[in-house]
């Protein structure tokens, strides 16, 4: 048995027009230590297996096993990094990290090692420079750097990413990329990333599982990354296997499964 | 008002070098060089701005702050002339109100008997109303709005009802405020409740449908329970509609109450002006009215302050 098993789940919506199938018999098995990327057109369902996987929404059929134990409700296990940071604009840097930390730890460990661990999570990502200051205060990266840290600082057994970065411009992209990809190989975290990036897909991932379109969207394609970490991304630019993994995804996502609104 | 700025652009400084080596080292030369003075600030500056007058500056600040409304201040006081002296002399001169002014703020605080104080009194009266009533409209209409915005059920429930009653002029409760009450003191007071509750109510339901529901979903994966999602979420996302809905109602309440106290009695800013009224000492009454504008001035401010202090967007 896998560490993440996502087992054949439906998520079926009622609708004014009857029920509306958004993912059908979607089936992935996750090892711990692995980085998945979902990539699909918008509007597949990706965001909607990662949201059922966090406990967030809950399958009409099937389910999720983590260690073999079911999940249907979100708990800090599962961590999300959400595509808009979502932190609270009224707690500073570190309260927004320390709040996960008191949740999850409040009861293991004392004061002292809780405001050790709020900060270490934050030198994490290069963010302890700005622990006093408000969400308002700093750029969106840095805002999704603190929202990174918050995920990690819960130790969660499985990170899940939803669009960590699409909101961000295409160089704090790359960094955080490098962040991530620096810290996981640190700490080995088990990862669930929702993209619509090729290129952030083939660079971070050990899997690449593409999701075909909706209604009734489910897994396409598994395709395994097999390239040597760390990955530079200067590098892989001219690395034949590189560009044939990338070519592999954009045939599923363009010829295989065009934009049904370009078809 | 349009702002011209000269610039005098020198032309940089190029200095010709003596080609007796080598071409290569002619390239390398100056490469080199600059390497060396990267670090230094430009000798003179490509651009510069004649300065600024700062006395300048400062007096068309003046002029904007204190002279222009001061005109207008000066034709207020024209047309008032004016109407003292042609179309009724009852309204009394300007300096006739100073005189009255100097004679009321010269002893705010005096009592006289039950019916008879100074008109610090009378507004500290008022005020206590306005207080007392604001104080429990925020008290009922924050948990009631918090109610309508979480659960869409009694949002559907309290709504029309809200929508009926906002609109309502509230002196129209009074006579209810009165045969209930029997007093005239918790009359007004409630008056003042009703008056302050709607802004407090529609504001905090507002501002809690606003919450994003991503900060929900981080409660949710952080397993919160009620009574913290309440205290770190709710609370926080909402107080600053809350700060607006009681600045909204404070400032109406502040006006409600000279209307209330006029048709109740007893002490207090509105009362006087309607007893000035009967005693035709009009230059009573235009005190009364700087001075009630004074006091919504400074309950608007106190609003002011404490909405910026809790509100993270502008901190």
């Amino acid at each position: 048995m896998s560490y993440l098993n996502i087992s054949n789940v439906d998520v079926v919506f009622p609708t004014a027009n009857g029920a509306y199938i958004a993912l059908r018999e979607v089936h992935l098995e996750i090892e711990q230590g692995e980085f998945i990327a979902i990539i699909g057109h918008s509007g597949c369902g990706k965001s909607t297996v990662l949201n059922v996987v966090a406990g967030l929404l809950e399958a009409t059929r099937g389910g999720v096993l983590l260690e073999n134990k079911e999940v249907n409700s979100p708990g800090p296990d599962r961590a999300v990094v959400f595509q808009n940071h979502s932190l609270l604009p009224w707690l500073t840097v570190y309260e927004n990290v320390r709040i996960a930390v008191d949740k999850v730890f409040g009861k293991s460990q004392s004061k002292a090692e809780r405001h050790d661990w709020t900060l270490h999570n934050l030198h994490l990502v290069h963010m302890e420079h700005a622990a006093d200051k408000l969400p308002g205060a700093i750029s969106g990266g840095m805002k999704q750097r603190v929202g990174i840290a918050r995920a990690l600082a819960m130790q969660p057994k499985v990170l899940l990413m939803d669009e960590p970065f699409g909101a961000l411009d295409a160089l704090t992209r790359a960094h955080l990329q490098e962040s991530v990809m620096e810290i996981q190989a640190a700490l080995n975290n088990t990862v669930l990333m929702i993209t619509h990036d090729v290129d952030e897909a083939v660079l971070l991932s050990d899997r690449i599982v593409m999701m075909t379109n909706g209604p009734a969207a489910t897994v396409g394609e598994i395709l395994t990354v097999d390239l040597p970490r760390p990955r530079n991304r200067l590098e892989l630019a001219d690395d034949p296997t590189y560009n044939h993994y990338r070519a592999e995804v954009l045939r599923f996502l363009y010829e295989r499964q065009r934009r049904p609104e370009a078809a | 008002m349009s702002k011209v700025i000269a610039l005098a652009i020198t032309p940089p400084v190029v200095t010709e070098t003596a080609g007796t080596a080598s071409p290569i080292a002619e390239v390398r030369q100056p490469v080199r060089e600059a390497a060396n003075v990267e670090r230094q600030p430009p000798a003179s500056p490509a651009y510069s701005f004649p300065p600024v007058s700062k006395a300048r500056l400062r007096a068309a600040a003046i002029t904007r702050a204190v002279i222009l409304p001061g005109a207008v201040f000066l034709l207020v006081l024209a047309v008032w002339m004016l109407v003292n002296a042609k179309i009724t002399s009852d309204i009394p001169t300007p300096a006739a109100t100073w005189a009255r002014a100097v004679e009321i703020f010269g002893q705010p605080f005096y009592v006289a008997g039950p019916n008879d104080m100074g008109i610090g009194w009378q507004v500290l009266y008022s005020l206590g109303r306005v207080l007392a009533g604001f104080a429990l409209a925020v008290v009922v209409g924050i948990p009631v709005g918090f109610l309508m915005g979480a659960s869409r059920d009694v949002h559907q429930a309290c709504y029309p009802l809200v929508q009926i009653l906002r609109p309502v002029s509230p002196l129209a409760w009074l006579p209810i405020g009165l045969l209930v009450f029997q007093a005239k003191d918790p009359s007004a007071i409630f008056v003042i409740f009703i008056t302050s509750i709607w802004p407090v109510i529609v504001n905090t339901a507002a501002g809690v449908q606003a919450i994003p529901q991503d900060y929900l979903n981080v409660a949710r994966v952080l397993r919160l329970g009620k009574l913290e999602i309440t205290r770190r979420i709710l609370i926080p996302a909402t107080l600053p509609h809350i700060l607006t809905g009681m600045r909204l109602s404070l400032s109406v309440a502040w006006m409600v109450i000279v209307a209330a106290e006029m048709l109740t009695g007893g002490i207090g800013i509105g009362f006087y002006v309607w007893d000035e009224w009967n005693n035709l000492n009009v230059a009573s009454i235009i005190v009364a009215i700087g001075l009630i504008g004074l006091v919504g001035i400074v309950l608007e401010s106190l609003m002011n302050l404490a909405q910026r202090h809790f509100d993270y967007n502008r901190r």
